[in-house]
């Protein structure tokens, strides 16, 4: 390893692009949220457009804040992770910039389609077969780029947030390309090649990975290198690290079926589901307990760093929907919780207190960086953003764990005549107050986002005058 | 599963969790830091460093707790390949026995209504909150919470019976289903201007505003057509179905274009057989659906009842 000093300018350019990308992305997502959110309260909201019916948006939303948004933010924050941490620029010349435009081609296809109604039914997979092979196409130069870079770095270990980044984009083109297999039939249809309960098993296989893969090992990985460079301290353990990231992804694989509890699934593998999801819980927390802990000596900083606050109240976030997915996943209480809006909670505290959190916290680190200044434009408006989020989400979650468990008790409540003791209408009608607080809940999350897109218009404004720093890697010599 | 794919998921199954296991233990040695500064020497980005404390220890008991639970519940409940558990739970023999339980206690119950006529159980309470419970629990996804219906779907409240409400018709139609077919007329009526007249004759029927010339253009093709199913004055027949056209109940809408609807394309109303609930419940719900029916209001086609259903 002993080379001469070189310098090599980092290829951030497509960092920039897709950290801007993460944030018009993040505010298109969550409003169309915000839209069916209020859909739910207010049915009206539909106006009888068939583009604009809860059917259509709802899987816009889902695959915008999920695909766009969270897809944007591990984009660019594994592009400025991987250089720095293997002190080399990008590899792969123009593929990195493909990735870009080819992800935004994607989104805009997505956009395109999903409110025409062209889908293919799989929860989470629902763009139709030509977008699929897009994103396999897409996802493979990543690959190439992430890896190529890899290969070439000019530091001997790995570090830990580039192995959660590595898995993150190996699986995620694993479970696409397996979960998509499908016969066209016409240009925007097509059948799957499994079936039944087969078919139901790999959609969950790869809906649990998703969430696995994509949505907490790809952001474990930006916690791994933003919570401890905002902190400026050692991350905790290196074994824990090693532990719980073999384990979280050799476990994560197997807890798919919990999905499926109750259904035509195997009874064997309904239960090898749920047992999985319960050893989960401690791999999970590992990444949880190296995050936080990565603070331990040092919680004061906590009081006046804003960004810190969105990182490590993400880390509590993720703490607690990993504790609450394993109890959900035990089949006495899915029995409950299953087809509730306890879910729609669960999913929530995950995706908004964890993934959108981190990824914010992560912005604010990224965009005065990129731009070569100290900060962003104003501190004061970050820690508006996180409590006005922080109140969002707790509002949003909170309503629907409580709207959740009351539909799963009226829904199986019964008489001793064995019939049910309420109507479907009489759990709804329980239901509705809740259905005000989740969107004014939703509606903070939205103005939160709104306030951060002032706060970096503002930034950026600033940079303008401001002589722009290149980033420059100077190579030690080992 | 065959023997094969059990011993193949098994064998993963060790190799995931004993993997994990000996992962816990092969860390668990606590190394010298070589450094001084207690972190592992490994430095990225020019401050990325990383500390080698010690597993937690309720983390580390944390994670072996779940393995022991878990290896626990595999013995017991299917999970471990195809071997079925001690228990020799299946969730088919679940649902078995709660069904087993339940129609036990429920067979004790019916059966005190089992001897009585359904006129009788019309005015026995316990017999009508059964009634209404099944109905809930049954019936209100098409005929509605109220028992009110809703287009398409028959008001149960009033005493317009498209299939006779006498208690032997309504424990049929329960038991067995209905099939109401009403085919497209469009060509048979010469076009959507045939279709037009038709609706004004249809409407002169029970007495609402219509253009008379119209009414009296599509007549003759009424007294060709339509009347074997539905009367010569609108009268119905219960034993096809066919509903009555002299009253001001309109199943699938009385406004103009939905009576244009009915007659050009036709209507297909599919009441499922219920038989699967058994004669003991079907008699209990059909005394609850005969209480219903007490709207008392007369029969008499009026104009302004045209939009009712």
């Amino acid at each position: 390893m002993a080379h001469a000093t070189e310098k090599v300018a980092y290829n951030d350019r497509v960092v920039m692009q897709f950290a801007v990308a993460t944030l018009i992305w993040g505010i298109v997502g969550m409003a169309v949220g915000l839209l069916i959110a209020a859909q739910l309260a207010w049915p009206v909201l539909n106006f009888d457009i068939p583009w604009l019916t809860y059917s259509r948006l709802r899987p816009l939303h889902t695959n915008a804040v999920i695909f766009a948004f969270g897809g944007c933010a591990l984009f660019a924050t594994s592009y400025y992770c991987v250089q720095r941490t293997s002190h080399a620029k990008l590899f792969g010349g123009k593929l990195a910039e493909w990735t870009f435009w080819g992800w935004q081609l994607v989104i805009l296809l997505a956009a395109i389609t999903l409110p025409l109604g062209i889908t293919q039914g799989k929860e989470y997979a629902e763009l139709a077969w030509p977008i699929d092979i897009l994103i396999a196409v897409v996802w493979v130069s990543y690959g190439v780029v992430f890896f190529g870079t890899i290969a070439k770095r000019k530091v001997e270990h790995i570090y830990v947030a580039n192995w959660f980044f590595a898995a993150f984009i190996i699986t995620v083109a694993v479970l696409h390309i397996v979960n998509s297999l499908a016969l066209p039939t016409s240009l925007w249809h097509s059948y799957p090649v499994y079936s039944g309960a087969v078919d139901a098993m790999v959609q969950w296989w790869y809906g649990h990975n998703a969430v696995g893969f994509f949505l907490t090992a790809g952001f474990l990985g930006i916690m791994y290198y933003f919570v401890p460079k905002q902190a400026g301290l050692p991350i905790y353990s290196y074994r824990l690290s090693i532990v719980h990231f073999w384990s979280l992804i050799a476990i994560y694989m197997w807890a798919g079926p919990h999905h499926l509890q109750y259904t035509s699934l195997p009874d064997w593998a309904q239960s090898l589901g749920m047992v999985f999801s319960l050893i989960l819980l401690a791999p999970s927390w590992g990444g949880m307990i190296n995050g936080i802990m990565t603070l331990s000596g040092a919680w004061h900083k906590l009081r006046d760093d804003p960004i810190l606050k969105f990182l490590i109240v993400s880390l509590s976030f993720y703490g607690m929907s990993t504790f609450e997915g394993p109890m959900m996943s035990i089949k006495s209480v899915n029995a409950l919780s299953h087809y509730t809006d306890w879910t729609i909670g669960h999913v929530h505290s995950g995706a908004l207190g964890w993934v959108a959190m981190i990824s914010i916290g992560a912005l604010y680190m990224l965009y005065p960086r990129l731009l070569g200044l100290k900060g962003m434009y104003s501190t004061r408006a970050i820690e508006w953003h996180f409590w006005i989020m922080t109140i969002g989400v707790v509002l949003y979650a909170v309503s629907m764990w409580v709207s959740g468990i009351a539909q799963g008790l009226m829904w199986r409540a019964t008489n001793e005549d064995g019939t049910l003791t309420y109507t479907f209408i009489e759990a709804l009608k329980f239901t509705y107050p809740y259905y005000y607080i989740r969107f004014f809940g939703g509606f903070l999350v939205v103005c939160g986002m709104l306030l951060m897109a002032w706060n970096t218009w503002k930034t950026f404004a600033m940079a303008k005058g401001a002589t722009r720093q290149t980033t420059i890697l100077t190579e030690q010599v080992a | 599963m065959s023997f094969g794919w059990s011993v193949f998921v098994i064998v993963l199954t060790l190799i995931t969790v004993l993997g994990s296991l000996w992962l816990l233990f092969a860390t668990a040695h606590v190394e010298k830091s070589k450094t001084g500064d207690e972190t592992t020497g490994h430095v990225w980005d020019g401050d990325l460093r990383e500390y080698n404390k010690p597993l937690p220890r309720w983390w580390l008991w944390l994670f072996i707790a779940t393995i022991v639970f878990s290896a626990g519940y595999v013995a017991v409940f299917p999970g471990f390949g195809s071997l079925p558990g001690t228990f020799g739970w299946t969730s088919d023999g679940e649902l078995r026995e709660e069904l087993r339980v339940h129609e036990e206690r429920a067979r004790a119950i019916f059966a005190e209504f089992a001897t009585q006529p359904i006129e009788a159980l019309v005015n026995n309470p316990r017999a009508q909150q059964m009634g209404r419970n099944l109905y809930a629990t049954h019936c209100t996804g098409c005929h509605g919470a109220d028992a009110r219906g809703n287009r398409g779907f028959p008001n149960l409240t009033d005493t317009d019976w498209q299939w006779g409400g006498d208690a032997a018709s309504v424990v049929k139609t329960i038991n067995e289903g209905r099939i109401a077919a009403m085919p497209g007329w469009r060509d048979a009526l010469g076009g959507d201007a045939g279709v037009t007249a038709m609706v004004e004759y249809v409407k002169s029927l029970s007495n609402r505003s219509h253009n008379p010339r119209l009414a009296a253009e599509a007549k003759p093709k009424y007294d060709m057509l339509c009347v074997a199913c539905h009367g010569s004055k609108g009268e119905g027949n219960i034993a096809l179905g066919s509903p009555h056209l002299n009253d001001p109940v309109w199943l699938y809408g009385g406004e103009t274009e939905a009576i244009f609807q009915s007659i050009a394309v036709g209507r297909n109303g599919n009441m499922p057989a219920h038989g699967w609930l058994g004669e003991d419940r079907i008699r209990v719900i059909a005394s609850w659906v005969m209480a219903q029916a007490v709207s008392t209001e007369p029969v008499v086609p009026t104009a302004a009842a045209a939009g009712g259903n």
